[in-house]
């Protein structure tokens, strides 16, 4: 691998103005809030973004092939190009804060985070984006970090020579089963469903990797096996007729993901999903709050419709700010 | 040719503007049998070079032993990052990929000689009075360590009795081995106690305080 260097893109120090109420709140640094942000700074809005992170989930993505004006870009350095777009505008920025919660008295929002800071807004966006969905079986917690993963590009240099399975059937698990492919002896790609969602042009990838993949669709995961170490699983048919035991020692886990929306569980209305429902102005069920991207309701999540998102929610509450006036 | 391509160390040379006491890079490394040793020696005259406040000092593993034992250096390449004093802040591996963002924050705040944390983290850590050793292991391609390597190393900072060491996982596999590392960033205090994941602040407090007790 070719050694390289990475300098993220600095991030604004805390704002330390609790007092101070703002205009726009945007809780979640990904595509859409950081493209939410510089719309708000252009309509000159006082605006705090609060994030645990400036990237989200491209973060872990190795390799973008489909934002537009980029044939080819690595998720963090497309990020980084966010980051530095964000940078050239005032905002006030809150980075590595996780919010606890979002309530709503009479006039305005409150934020409390988890470290305790609290903030006031007029409007809010929530931009949380999702997280790893678990497979919720039996010894998968245990061995989080001992064999079970939820990052392939993080953790797939420990498998060296090592036969892993990858859960999921779409984009993520194929990529996952792509980054490992150069490491791992085998890979098993095991999937509930017994047809494959991720691009053709994935699965084509791993098609040719015939020798190393072994595919097991319309299989389910009984259990993942391991004390202090991963030492196998055994996943069963969907028809529960056969079982298997596969001796691996890695476990991917790409099975989709759960919205960050716990926070405001209590406030708005979430779908069955828990994702927050949206009509197509971003408003949500409450006035003066909007959702974009990953963790609303937006039919496709992708990094350019999360973007696009997060421009029309700044849009749609800068209205509403102006009525308020 | 240069390891930083010219936008990174103008990126860098542009952060360094913000240095304010003089600090230094202590590295060791040696010629043979080390595959990073001399990529990371060049790395570290290399960022000294992008500030007249940085100084690097390079020593031979195998023959500047007393040095060795001074810093308290039992394997390579390592970098100590010390300025008058020297806090305990260890990158051992090459800090390149994500990484390297560790090693900047880390310059800064020891030239700064304080971490930027909460008054109730500075609070609960001056309650720590024994010693306390901090591995934190990464890979170069995990987002989510450099949070962790700069939590650890700003705890080193922040307590005489904390040292803080980041290990590059794929040049230590014994010690990946030992540890049973199999998912990064995973945080090893004083040899035995442990967890995975780049926790917040308090979060990762905790977890120390519960480590010191």
């Amino acid at each position: 691998m070719e050694l390289d260097f990475v300098l993220s893109k600095e991030e604004k120090g805390p704002a330390g103005k609790t007092e101070l109420i703002y205009d726009l709140a945007i809780i979640g640094g990904g595509p859409a809030g950081m493209t939410a942000a510089v719309y708000a700074a252009r309509k000159k809005l006082k605006t705090l973004l609060i994030s645990k992170d400036l990237g989200g989930q491209v973060l872990w993505t190795t390799e973008v092939e489909n934002y537009m004006g980029y044939q080819y870009i690595q998720g963090r350095q497309l990020m980084d190009k966010f980051k530095e777009q964000v940078r050239q505008f005032p905002i006030d920025q809150e980075i590595g804060e996780e919010v606890q919660k979002l309530s709503k008295d009479e006039k305005f929002f409150a934020i409390l985070t988890r470290t305790g800071k609290k903030f006031r807004a007029k409007a809010v966006i929530i931009a949380s984006g999702k997280r790893s969905r678990p497979l919720n079986v039996p010894g998968e917690k245990r061995l989080i970090g001992r064999g079970v993963s939820y990052c392939s590009i993080c953790d797939a240099p420990f498998f060296e020579g090592k036969e892993v399975a990858v859960i999921g059937g779409g984009n993520s698990a194929f990529e996952a089963a792509l980054d490992l492919v150069k490491i791992a002896s085998r890979i098993y790609l095991i999937d509930i469903a017994s047809s494959w969602r991720a691009d053709s042009i994935l699965v084509e990838q791993i098609e040719k990797e015939k020798k190393k993949v072994t595919f097991f669709p319309a299989h389910r995961i009984k259990e993942i096996e391991g004390k202090d170490k991963l030492q196998g699983m055994t996943i069963e048919s969907s028809n529960r007729k056969e079982t298997k035991h596969l001796s691996v020692q890695g476990v991917f886990i790409e099975i989709g993901l759960v919205p960050n929306s716990e926070f405001a569980r209590s406030l708005v209305k979430l779908n069955q999903i828990g994702e927050i429902v949206v009509d197509c102005s971003n408003h949500t069920s409450i006035p003066g709050l909007f959702a974009a991207g990953d963790v609303s309701s937006v039919p496709e999540k992708q990094i350019i419709i999360a973007a696009g998102e997060g421009a029309k929610a700044t849009l749609i509450a800068h209205q509403y700010l102006m009525r308020l006036k | 040719m240069a390891l930083l391509k010219d936008e990174v160390q103008n990126e860098v040379k542009e952060r360094f503007k913000k240095l304010s006491g003089s600090l230094r890079l202590v590295n060791f490394t040696q010629k043979l049998e080390c595959h990073h040793c001399e990529d990371t020696r060049r790395l570290t005259e290399e960022i000294a070079s992008l500030s007249p406040k940085i100084s690097a000092k390079v020593y031979n593993f195998a023959i500047d032993k007393e040095k060795a034992q001074q810093y308290k250096i039992d394997k390579i390449p390592a970098i100590v990052v010390e300025a008058e004093k020297d806090y305990g802040i260890r990158f051992f591996g090459i800090p390149g990929g994500y990484e390297f963002n560790s090693l900047i924050s880390s310059i800064i705040d020891v030239s700064r000689g304080a971490a930027d944390l909460s008054p109730e983290s500075k609070d609960k850590i001056s309650k720590i009075t024994k010693p306390l050793h901090i591995q934190v292991f990464v890979t170069l391609t995990c987002p989510y360590c450099p949070a962790a390597v700069q939590m650890a190393h700003k705890l080193a900072l922040e307590s005489e009795y904390i040292t803080s060491d980041m290990i590059e996982s794929a040049e230590f596999p014994h010690l990946t081995n030992k540890y049973q590392v199999m998912g990064v960033p995973k945080i090893v205090i004083n040899e035995k106690f442990g967890f995975e994941g780049a926790l917040p602040e308090s979060a990762f407090l905790d977890e120390i305080m519960k480590a010191s007790k």
